[in-house]
Formats: structure tokens, sequence, C-alpha cells
């Protein structure tokens, strides 16, 4: 049984990690703009989510006070990561707008078109 | 979890931008059955609503606006690939440290939470604990999180409101 929580801790960790590293692999390798920000918004969950595996206790129960459980998981972590993700999209939303706009002004969302165009006029 | 590596690579792989977006609302809602997995309830709902909802109709605003396909790029892959490894090896290096997973005893768990769980229905009165740190021990973080909020907003308006300035300038150029 310990082998097998060993297991699941390291799976957890790992898979999170695999998320973040994907998401940091799409920002800088993918030219399109949409997709840099989904894979930024991928980064971002990938946080939460390393934030939110600490507060759980195995065992335990929502932090709802309830007189049936006695045991919760870590209130503190839900509430940061609560404002992170609404924070997210706001910066999401603001970055998808700044691309409509570079779509006006470039006719292109690909940073190769954009900076080409820069190099040749 | 598996789940959402495999959507990830999805993610990586598909060129029609329409299909990302898509992925990432599945993304988005794996995400939140995860965190219900891990007892975060709050979190779960605001995920399942705000990244899988707002973002992905924001998301498909956007591509109404642009264009749906992405062009294979010329540039190297190699060095992304090679920088992206490297920092997920430090910080896997980084968290060889963590205290194992599920464990009542590890350092966060000894904090201020233990406070909050024992003496929040005595000084705020509401039995959903995290709904009485947001809002009661932790509400500057919030005002803070709203003033985010409104000013991303008062952004998205400047940005988007000289599009439709600007469009209708050109019709009435072409009439």
């Amino acid at each position: 049984m310990d082998i097998l929580f060993d297991l699941a801790e390291r799976y957890n960790y790992a898979a999170t990690i695999f998320l973040m590293v994907a998401g940091l692999y799409i920002v800088i390798a993918r030219g399109n703009m949409v997709k840099k920000l989904v894979g930024l918004s991928i980064f971002q969950t990938s946080v939460y989510l390393l934030f939110i595996e600490p507060s759980k206790i195995v065992g335990g129960t929502a932090p709802i006070i309830d007189p049936d459980f006695s045991i919760y998981s870590n209130p503190l972590p839900h509430v940061l990561i609560l404002t992170a993700i609404v924070v997210g999209v706001a910066t999401i939303s603001l970055g998808l707008a700044l691309i409509v706009r570079i779509n006006e002004a470039y006719g292109t969302i690909e940073e190769d078109e954009i900076l080409n165009n820069g190099d040749g006029g | 979890m598996t789940l959402l590596i495999f959507v990830t690579i999805g993610i990586i792989q598909q060129r029609r931008l329409f299909a990302v977006v898509i992925l990432a609302g599945a993304y988005s809602f794996l995400m939140a059955s995860v965190m219900l997995v891990l007892d975060a309830v709050d979190v779960a709902l605001t995920e399942a609503s705000v990244g899988a909802g707002i973002s992905t109709v924001v998301l498909l605003a956007t591509l109404h606006l642009t264009k749906t396909i992405e062009i294979h790029s010329l540039r190297p892959t190699a060095i992304p690939l090679l920088l992206s490894i490297v920092v997920g090896m430090l910080i896997v290096w980084g968290t060889l440290g963590l205290p194992p997973f599920g464990t009542a005893d590890s350092p966060i768990h000894a904090h201020v939470a233990p406070r909050y769980l024992s003496q929040s229905i005595a000084e705020t009165g509401v039995p959903n604990v995290v709904t009485a740190v947001l809002a009661d021990y932790r509400g500057f973080d919030t005002l803070g999180e709203v003033t985010v909020i409104f000013t991303a907003g008062i952004g998205v308006m400047l940005l988007l409101r000289g599009l439709r300035r600007r469009d209708e300038g050109r019709s009435g150029a072409e009439q």
C-alpha cells in the first residue's frame, strides 16, 4: 500500500510537471498567437494543480464544516487558486483583445509573418 | 490525469485552431474533475464555469475575428524543446523535497489552516471555509482581484472599441 501511495504521489507531480513543460514548449515554439495563449493557460492550470495537490489529505473531505467529518483539506490554497483562476481569465481576455488588434493592423496572427512584413517594408 | 496529458499532446499537434480551442475546453473540464477528486470543490466549480465556459467563448470570439488555421512554422523546434526539458528537470529537482502526497502532517497543514478550520464558524458563521477565508480573512486579496479584472475589462473595451470605430470609418470611406 505504501508503494502504491508513493507511486500515486510521484505520478501526480510528474503529470503536473509534464503539463507545465508542455505549456512552456507551446509558448516558446509555436508562432501562432492564439495557440501561444492556449499554451499559457495550460501552464497556468498546471500551476493551479501544483498548489491544490499538497492541500489534499487522504481520507479528508472538502473544507465545508460539518459535524459528520473531522478531517478537511487545507482551504488556503483553494482560496488562492480561486483568485488566480479569475485573474488568469482576465489576462487571457486582454491578450486575445490584443491579438484581435494585431490581426487588424498586420492582417495575420502569426509571429513569423509579422516579422517578415517588418523586414520587407 | 492521463487524459489531461493526452489532451495536451493533442493541443500541441493540432494545427486547426478551432480544434485547439475545443480541446482546451475539454482540458478545463478534465482539470475541474481532477480538482473535484482533490477535494477542492470551489476551485472545481470556478474552473468549470470560468475556465471551460468563459475562456472557450472568448477564444471562439477571437477565432471569429481572426484566422482559424495555423501555418507550419519554419523555425527550429530543437532549442525550445531542449529549454523546456531543462526547465522541467529543474522543477522535478525542486519537487523532490516536497512532502508525500495526502499526509496530514506536512508543513502546509500546520500554519494558519487549522485556525481557519476551527474558528471560522465562530468568527464568520459561514460553514464553507473557502468562502469564509475568501470574503472575510483575505478580503483585501479579493479587492485586488476585482481591481485586476476591472483593469483588464477596461483594456479589452478600449482595444475593441477602437476596432469598431475604425471599421465604421473604413466602410464610410468605401461608400
